[in-house]
């Protein structure tokens, strides 16, 4: 190995980023979400687009396409959570009276205006998801081609979102300082703590959790939905539990269209609604409710 | 190669006009059990081989031929049991190599839809021509061996070409199971033909549940009595679809049958708002009473894009 491999530029106290600095869990100010609540929940839905041509470009996008062109067969499971299953989860939500984020894409924000027109009249919140599944932001793009997949995801949008969420979750080095410059307010990509983390730049990061994740835990770890729906609850019983310490934390949890807005599964979530509106000391919010409230805190 | 196969328009859930089943009911269930032939020493397709690993694969190929020689009849009699009849997703070249699965399904008034040839022969690579001649092979070869003209298709081993849909439909198809998008029948965008998309509810077919995600046979059965729930509850607002797609390879084996019994009782006993119906009935039903009726509604959400599959106009 060539010998700056041994080197360590980095290695000194706290982060080795700019984009925040480091913290404990111990050492935080304690947070007070409204209504009491010694948890905050909020419910994250990613609404996509998979072409049925991706270019897998760094890599394939979770949940793209499988078999050899065409594959009618995960496009169209795919677009199962656009036709159907967010409808599902949509009419679970209004039963309970919960308000979430809807992370769309470009391309479904261009191709379905009907569904954004539903999500916002239901009170819901719209934030943008990248232009698609195939469209990930990675280091190896130039600055200028970043930029514009960020300014062409939002002209797809009549109102501009004020959340951010990108493809894969996947950002490039430059992505927080260009959805800042974009004055973008939150951002739904990082998950280093259990309360939103405020950027130097001012960017809010709303935790969002890949282990609690639907997709995680039912699709790719193939977990049953009794198993989900207990660690969902065990989770905010940890997060009650950890109040007197550590005050106020949240949970970030994606709820996927094509997997929890399957038939079979969408009692799981009835469930789980209904557990977070009779536990006292928990509350659903928008990540642009969570951002607010943190921003008044800070 | 085209990023959105334009085979059907966005069709949102909400607000749907209302479908009614034949005497009122909720819910069409229809049950598909696959009879397949894999070969012992298939060609390989250059964009997929037809077995893992190598060819010949002893012990997957020894274990679809359990299917056919006792798992079909296993499943046969305990559909027998609870009044059911199949829609069988047929390759046909079963036919030749196996007539008295054929004739067994026959007796019991059985429908038959094409599944190709055969299921280690793939879509992929072939012109028109040879996609007409699966087709022209697949209506003549069950017309012969039972009499029946089909109308509904499932490409082998879900293998398609950009063609696929438009030449069934050409053909006189009625009804395709290749597109998983919807728990209720949408009209499809075909150059021709009336072709209904058919729900074929692959996420509770015995392969994705068994051999894909690994699950017992307890969970199986949970999942068919909640996706049936469900879907029946919903019916109520307009009639949904439900399928179990089936292979005896996997749901007739002997840890898995009996408990696979306890879903269909479930099912059976909503006599009252299920109709027991084949593909073809189903399909049949919804275009002569709900095609246009459909077609209209999604027209009138103002998101239909022109052209036809693969075309965008």
């Amino acid at each position: 190995m060539d010998k700056s491999y041994l080197a360590y530029p980095n290695r000194a106290y706290g982060q080795d980023h700019e984009f925040y600095d480091w913290r404990m869990a111990k050492d935080r100010p304690s947070l007070a979400w409204e209504n009491g609540a010694k948890v905050a929940i909020c419910f994250i839905i990613p609404l996509e687009f998979f072409p049925l041509n991706p270019s897998g470009t760094p890599f394939k996008h979770p949940g793209a396409m499988v078999t050899p062109y065409p594959d009618l067969r995960h496009f169209t499971v795919r677009d199962y959570g656009n036709r159907i299953g967010v409808y599902r989860i949509l009419d679970t939500l209004k039963a309970a009276n919960i308000s979430a984020t809807f992370a769309v894409n470009g391309e479904i924000a261009k191709r379905y205006p009907p569904l954004l027109n539903f999500i916002r009249n239901a009170g819901h919140e719209v934030a943008a998801h990248g232009l698609s599944t195939d469209a990930i932001h990675h280091e190896a793009l130039t600055p200028t081609d970043e930029n514009s997949l960020i300014e062409n995801t939002l002209y797809c949008f009549d109102t501009k979102p004020d959340g951010w969420m990108s493809p894969a979750r996947n950002q490039s080095s430059r992505t927080i300082d260009l959805l800042t410059d974009h004055e973008m307010h939150y951002c739904l990509d990082w998950e280093a703590d259990s309360v939103p983390v405020a950027t130097k730049g001012g960017l809010t990061l709303i935790p969002n959790s890949y282990e609690l994740s639907d997709f995680t835990l039912l699709h790719m770890r193939k977990q049953g939905e009794e198993a989900w729906l207990k660690q969902m609850k065990s989770s905010i019983d940890l997060l009650i539990e950890e109040h007197s310490r550590f005050g106020s934390q949240m949970l970030g949890l994606t709820l996927t269209p094509y997997v929890i807005g399957q038939p079979f599964r969408i009692w799981a979530l009835r469930e789980l609604l209904s557990h977070i509106n009779v536990t006292e000391g928990v509350e659903a919010f928008t990540a642009g409710e969570i951002d607010k409230k943190f921003r008044s805190q800070k | 190669m085209k990023a959105d196969p334009n085979l059907y328009d966005y069709w949102p859930y909400a607000g749907r006009p209302k479908i009614e089943w034949p005497g009122g009911k909720k819910l069409a269930f229809w049950i598909a059990p696959n009879i397949e032939f894999y070969e012992f020493m298939p060609p390989s397709n250059p964009q997929r081989s037809p077995w893992p690993n190598a060819i010949p694969n002893v012990q997957q190929y020894s274990q679809r031929d359990f299917g056919n020689r006792v798992g079909h009849l296993r499943l046969m009699e305990l559909l027998d049991r609870h009044n059911l009849r199949g829609s069988v997703s047929l390759n046909v070249a079963l036919c030749d190599h196996h007539p008295e699965i054929i004739e067994d399904c026959v007796k019991r008034d059985w429908e038959f839809f094409s599944h190709g040839i055969y299921n280690t022969r793939y879509s992929y690579g072939l012109s028109p021509e040879q996609e007409q001649a699966v087709l022209d092979d697949s209506i003549k070869t069950v017309e012969k061996a039972s009499g029946q003209r089909i109308r509904g298709y499932l490409a082998p081993a879900l293998t398609h070409t950009e063609d696929t849909l438009d030449l069934i439909a050409e053909n006189d198809f009625w009804y395709s199971c290749d597109l998983f998008q919807d728990d209720q029948p949408q009209p499809l965008k075909t150059k021709t033909g009336k072709l209904v998309s058919m729900p074929y509810s692959l996420e509770v077919n015995d392969v994705i549940t068994y051999s894909v995600n690994g699950w017992d046979p307890d969970r199986y059965t949970d999942i068919l009595k909640r996706h049936f729930d469900q879907l029946l509850l919903e019916g109520e607002k307009s009639g949904t679809v439900m399928c179990i797609p089936l292979h005896a390879y996997l749901v007739s084996q002997p840890n898995r049958l009996k408990v696979f019994e306890e879903a269909l009782k479930h099912i059976c006993s909503h006599q009252d708002d299920v109709w027991f119906a084949t593909g073809k009935e189903i399909a049949e039903y919804f275009r002569n009473n709900y095609w246009d009726q459909s077609l209209a509604d999604i027209k009138a959400r103002g998101v239909v894009s022109g052209g036809t599959g693969f075309n965008h106009g």
